[in-house]
């Protein structure tokens, strides 16, 4: 009984949180994507123009690089929720890696899919199985396979652990994901912005790509915030439901 | 050529620069709104049997 | 806390094994990560004729030419250590040129090592500078990227 009381109470500070939260992170989400999409389409310089440089084409890393940095981001958060729930058993642990994997999913098809639009005309091919793009490729189906066993089940509680261990098992590749590209000769180019020499960016264009990775990171927080709270109500409401059949 | 059809033509990589700045508006703003109106049917599910419930079952 | 504990130890034990053992695969698997050979790589590995391969590297300075049948381009793709000529016809990616540019062409070995591509394809690096700032490197004589005309001409 004491555990179920502890199930609940922790939901309840959570919404509060997430409720107050919640404005301030759409705030911040629309401001930044605001200033970062106008600076970065209508006002950063191009680059140069092909063969030396990449010339318009630049303007796709201003959504391809933080959709990167996202699809990374989000898997982190997956699996230390995921980590909070089987070995601490926080019972916010479930909920919040179910409301996060399929915002995940669709910045991994998305750093995929620009990607491809991408290296369609600079690189000269839509794909390539370079270790870069495969290994991003396998962080997408390791979301669609985490999104399929929380859903799989009628009771959500039934899919949620081989869900964690999935997660967990996954995080082997966020350091393949960002190290491919030194370890193995890869068609993708090294790092531009977290390597030992600092950013091979001009700041010109460092600059609303900064405005665009925070913009993405406040969308994320914001959708996340929203997803937990679908997730908890409907959880609140199957529990309801359930005590409402056994009396 | 005038500076919004220049701006528009992205330097010949218009094909490739829209479709990719386009479908990530078009996703994120899909993926909003799913959720927003996912959270709301949610919560007004969980409102209204609430209700029907009445009070005195609470935690 | 003893319980937890536990978990603990066993996740981070089981992520911990789990990670050595891709590592030991990757490892072993190096050949097929990788992308593509550099020449010297690929002199290394005696790659048989006909065998298809990537092999990446600079395009040498000056080694761009158009064959006799106005259509087959030739060219030197180099690692700076060892050089292997490369034959192709077929549209090249816009990223193409001399020197800087390192590409990754697709296709086999002849019997006489020379190279025949299939397919060509541009790696870029990861430098993003504007237009502008380039044009004015280039002109103080600071540009270090670029000294060679670009591909084709």
């Amino acid at each position: 009984m004491s555990a179920r009381l502890h199930a609940f109470a922790n939901p309840a500070r959570f919404l509060r949180l997430a409720r107050r939260l919640l404005p301030w992170t759409a705030a911040l989400a629309a401001i930044c994507l605001a200033i970062g999409a106008v600076w970065g389409i209508g006002i950063a310089p191009p680059g140069k123009p092909p063969p030396e440089g990449q010339g318009e084409t630049v303007r796709i890393m201003y959504v391809h690089v933080p959709s990167a940095w996202m699809a990374l981001f989000v898997y982190a958060c997956v699996a230390a929720a995921s980590a909070a729930a089987i070995i601490w058993r926080h019972p916010l642990g479930h909920v919040l890696a179910r409301a996060a994997s399929p915002i995940g999913a669709c910045f991994a098809l998305l750093t995929l899919a620009t990607g491809s639009l991408w290296g369609a005309k600079m690189w000269g091919a839509w794909w390539v199985w370079d270790a870069r793009l495969t290994s991003v490729l396998i962080l997408f189906f390791l979301y669609l396979g985490h999104i399929a066993l929380t859903h799989a089940f009628d009771d959500p509680a039934r899919g949620a652990r081989a869900a964690c261990i999935l997660a967990l098992v996954g995080v082997v590749n966020l350091p393949i994901i960002k190290f491919s590209v030194d370890w193995w000769n890869t068609l993708h180019q090294p790092a531009s912005i977290i390597r030992r020499e600092g950013p091979a960016i001009d700041a010109q264009m460092l600059a609303p790509l900064f405005f665009m990775i925070c913009g993405f990171t406040f969308y994320f927080f914001s959708v996340w915030l929203l997803r937990a709270r679908a997730e908890l109500a409907a959880l609140r409401t199957r529990a309801l439901k359930l005590r409402l059949l056994a009396s | 050529m005038d500076g919004i059809g220049r701006f528009l033509e992205m330097g010949g990589y218009a094909a490739y620069v829209w479709p990719a700045l386009g479908l990530t508006a078009l996703v994120l703003a899909v993926l909003l709104i799913a959720s927003v109106r996912n959270a709301r049917r949610r919560e007004a599910e969980l409102a209204q049997l609430e209700a029907e419930l009445g009070r005195g079952d609470e935690g | 806390m003893k319980a937890k504990t536990k978990r603990l130890f066993f996740v981070s034990f089981g992520l911990a094994l789990l990670g050595g053992a891709v590592a030991l695969a990757l490892v072993a698997l190096q050949d097929t990560v990788t992308f593509f050979f550099t020449p010297s790589q690929a002199a290394e590995r005696s790659i048989p004729a006909g065998q298809r391969v990537r092999l990446g590297g600079l395009v040498e300075e000056k080694s761009i030419r158009k064959l006799a049948d106005g259509v087959t381009i030739e060219f030197r793709v180099t690692d700076r250590s060892k050089a292997v000529t490369v034959r192709y016809k077929g549209v090249l990616p816009d990223l193409f040129r001399e020197k800087q540019g390192v590409v990754v062409v697709q296709g086999a070995f002849q019997p006489d090592r020379t190279f025949v591509a299939t397919t060509v394809l541009a790696k870029h690096d990861e430098n993003y500078v504007p237009k502008e700032l380039a044009d004015e490197l280039k002109k103080q004589g600071l540009w270090q990227h670029d000294k060679s005309k670009p591909a084709g001409k």
